[in-house]
């Protein structure tokens, strides 16, 4: 793949004269090449060097703005083809089409800008309003794309094979660097020019990849998103896994994130094939739904496939309540890992009682992972007993551990004064040990 | 401009289960990763189970309950139920055998698995109730029933495997090895029970999935990587990986919660169909080939999904 830093420290005038901001220029070449600074960076980089090194230090797939502002969508930077060799780097956008003979645009607007879930304390959304010329009338979609655009502050994909059309709409939206969607082997001049005059990003699509990388060498244009055609999701998934491949080895008219539709005419098959595209490296899923119900797991899969496999998902360490819990009701203690959170409260779910549940800060690491390194220790889970408010919350000093991490209750008995009871080592326990041992 | 498609050349493949009494259903078998047909071979599709109980379930969501709703204490009735339904296999799931349920005996568990074998003619998937011991005690006796009829059975783990590998053996079953979401734990098992003698092609690795939303993530991984493994040869890896997406999608609160409670999630039945529907084929995506699922509007729909999946997509 890229250069290693030492191939690239060569190629540096080596004054270490710390102009980039990096105390060497051997510090610099390393940080080019974990991709965390830019050669532009240098300003006593020679020219030739300078070619050599940015065809070479350039990321495989090109980072790619949508937009402008704090909705700018970036894509692109990727460097792997399973999330579990590094990670995934930008998730997925998610653009929902509306089209420019719809006779409610702003109505289905306010509905796509209300597609804000919460999730593990974060909020997660959709990225794009898709705009479609479907009309075929250039006034038409100037017109929809401005009422689009007063009604949302989501950057626009604006969809036209027409350049007329689509000058037109960029005359409403090209100063907010709007998706160009775009270009084929009929309009390319014509849609290449407009994209550079308004410098936004242009989709470049190809019947097949042999034309795709045909037209995106022709294009000559960098602010890039490819289509290779295909609308099947077989199809799809073979095309996305090439030019994903193609990218990796440095095969550079496919050094771009890609875009996908989800228009199977069956609405629930489309949600189906939006989820193929998620995992398996869209750029972008353009959707012709704002049902909450089908945008909710497709939002829920990016979340979980665009985690950073390296780098646990921690819940906030503080009191849960599941199901409005008493004064009598049971304490669980867990961890913050939040796969561990998730699992001893859908169980204590499952069972049907109220209950309080303390995650305790281990970093977000496991039961048995924080137990191992000293992050869940009795005297962690005092504190939280004593600081989380959760003694005035309950009448009862008895707190339930993780069955892995028995081992604890002496100590914790000890330093807490709380009863300690060993719970199952299992969550998938819980609803038996709460029948069994609580209350009884 | 004539773009040379990227082929990787993989040294091996995914072994294939054969189940059913007719020897008719077969799992496994991929020379690629999962529906890249341009690349190798895709011999078989998953394998779509519908899960039965052997007591009414008490805490499914009406939603789930409503479309067996004349057969949810007849796990007969239910069987055949879902194989109009369109299933390609019943997961018999006993959990009657539970202590916190009826503590059922393992011959009458045997009693119930074989009325059930004998009323359908698809493979039978034979789950215990999930505690370790008693699993062992019941799954010794349900093999010895089903002698012949070329089942799945499970789940074995690394305390329980040598009673349940024994009897797969003796009665020609295949058996489900559960480990906890870790490679090298999934391996090991593997490793112990071919050990034992049983080939590796009566093995289905069950990585204990957690539905969308509940750490799909690392399943989907730990699957890519078992594929991967599989592919470049590593034969305590290259087993047909079994996914039990109903239990943990219908456990999902996305999928529990009415209509009125978040309303802001849409429609439940639609929701909660597509977060079983979406876990699923999502783990096909990461390698899993047999699922045992809960509705039949999953089945339905996942399978509309598979056979596009299985149309060829090579250059």
């Amino acid at each position: 793949m890229g250069l290693t830093g030492l191939e690239i420290f060569k190629q540096l005038p080596k004054t270490n004269c710390k102009d980039c901001g990096q105390p060497t220029c051997l510090a610099f070449a390393m940080q080019l090449a974990s991709g965390k600074a830019s050669l532009d960076q240098c300003p006593h980089v020679s020219d030739a060097a300078k070619e050599a090194l940015d065809s070479a230090s350039a990321p495989p797939v090109a980072l790619v703005k949508i937009g402008k502002g704090e909705k700018e969508l970036q894509l692109g930077n990727e460097t792997v083809l399973f999330r579990h060799d590094k990670r995934f780097e930008h998730p997925t956008g998610i653009a929902i089409a509306v089209n420019d003979n719809d006779s409610e645009i702003a109505f289905k607007v306010g509905e796509i800008n209300k597609l804000v879930f919460d999730r593990v304390g974060q909020t997660h959304n959709v990225n794009l309003v898709a705009v479609v010329n479907a009309s075929g009338d250039a006034a038409k979609f100037a017109e929809a794309v401005k009422t689009v655009q007063d009604n949302t502050g989501f950057p626009l994909v604006l969809i036209s094979e027409d350049a007329a059309a689509m000058g037109a709409a960029l005359e409403v939206a090209g100063a907010n660097a709007p998706l160009i969607c775009g270009a084929n082997a009929a309009n390319l001049d014509a849609m290449v020019e407009l994209a550079k005059k308004y410098d936004a990003p242009l989709v470049i699509k190809g019947a097949g990849l042999d034309e795709l990388a045909a037209l995106v060498e022709k294009a000559g244009y960098k602010k890039v998103i490819l289509d290779s055609g295909a609308r099947e999701v077989n199809k799809v998934l073979a095309d996305q896994t090439q030019i994903r491949r193609q990218a990796l080895k440095k095969f550079r008219p496919f050094g771009y994130p890609t875009i996908t539709f989800a228009d199977n005419p069956d609405p629930i098959q489309a949600i189906v094939d939006a989820g193929v595209y998620i995992a398996k490296y869209a750029g972008i899923v353009v959707l012709n739904t704002a049902d909450p119900s089908d945008i909710l797991p497709l939002i829920t899969l990016r979340l979980n496939i665009y985690t950073d496999p390296q780098k646990p998902i921690a819940v906030e360490s503080k009191i849960y309540e599941v199901g409005n819990p008493g004064p009598d009701d049971p304490v669980f203690v867990t961890t913050n890992f939040s796969l561990t959170y998730f699992c001893v409260q859908g169980d204590v779910e499952a069972g049907r009682f109220p209950a309080y549940i303390l995650p305790v800060d281990t970093d977000g690491i496991s039961v048995l992972t924080g137990w191992a390194a000293g992050k869940f220790t009795p005297e962690k889970i005092t504190e939280m007993l004593n600081t989380s408010g959760i003694a005035d919350k309950v009448s009862h000093r008895k707190v339930i551990i993780p069955g892995g991490v028995a081992v604890l209750s002496g100590k914790l008995q000890e330093l807490s004064g709380w009863e300690v009871l060993v719970g199952p080592r299992e969550s998938a326990g819980i609803p038996s040990f709460y029948k069994q041992r609580w209350g009884n | 401009m004539a773009v040379t498609i990227a082929k990787e050349k993989w040294t091996s493949k995914v072994g294939e289960m054969v189940l059913g009494a007719d020897s008719s259903v077969k799992v496994g078998g991929e020379s690629t990763l999962p529906y890249l047909h341009f690349e190798g071979e895709i011999p078989n599709k998953p394998v779509l189970a519908l899960e039965v109980w052997d007591l009414e379930p008490a805490d499914w969501p009406e939603i789930l309950k409503k479309p067996f709703n004349d057969v949810l204490a007849d796990p007969v009735a239910w069987a055949k139920k879902n194989v109009e339904y369109g299933a390609d296999a019943i997961a018999l799931r006993l959990m009657s055998a539970h202590p916190d349920f009826k503590d059922a005996s393992p011959e009458d568990c045997a009693a119930t698995a074989k009325a059930v074998a004998e009323a359908v003619n698809v493979p039978l998937i034979v789950i215990g109730c999930g505690v370790e011991e008693k699993d062992a005690e019941v799954l010794e006796k349900v093999g010895e029933a089903l002698s012949g009829k070329n089942c799945l059975i499970g789940c074995a783990t690394e305390k329980n495997y040598k009673t349940i590998t024994a009897t797969a053996m003796v009665n020609g079953h295949s058996v489900i090895a559960s480990s906890p979401l870790d490679i090298n734990l999934a391996k090991q098992l593997n490793i112990l029970m071919t050990e034992m003698n049983l080939p590796a092609n009566r093995i289905a690795i069950d990585p204990l999935v957690g539905a969308l939303g509940y750490g799909i993530e690392y399943a989907y991984s730990i699957m890519e990587r078992a594929r991967l493994g599989a592919l470049m040869g590593d034969k305590m890896l290259a087993m047909p990986v079994i996914c039990f997406v109903g239990q943990e999608a219908w456990k999902a609160k996305e999928a529990k919660s009415p209509d009125e409670e978040s309303p802001e999630w849409g429609a439940q039945e639609r929701r909660a169909i597509l977060w079983e529907v979406i876990t699923t084929t999502t783990f096909a995506q990461a390698g899993g080939s047999i699922f045992v699922l809960r509705h039949p509007e999953t089945v339905k729909q996942v399978k509309v999904h598979i056979d596009k999946m299985m149309e060829s997509n090579a250059y």
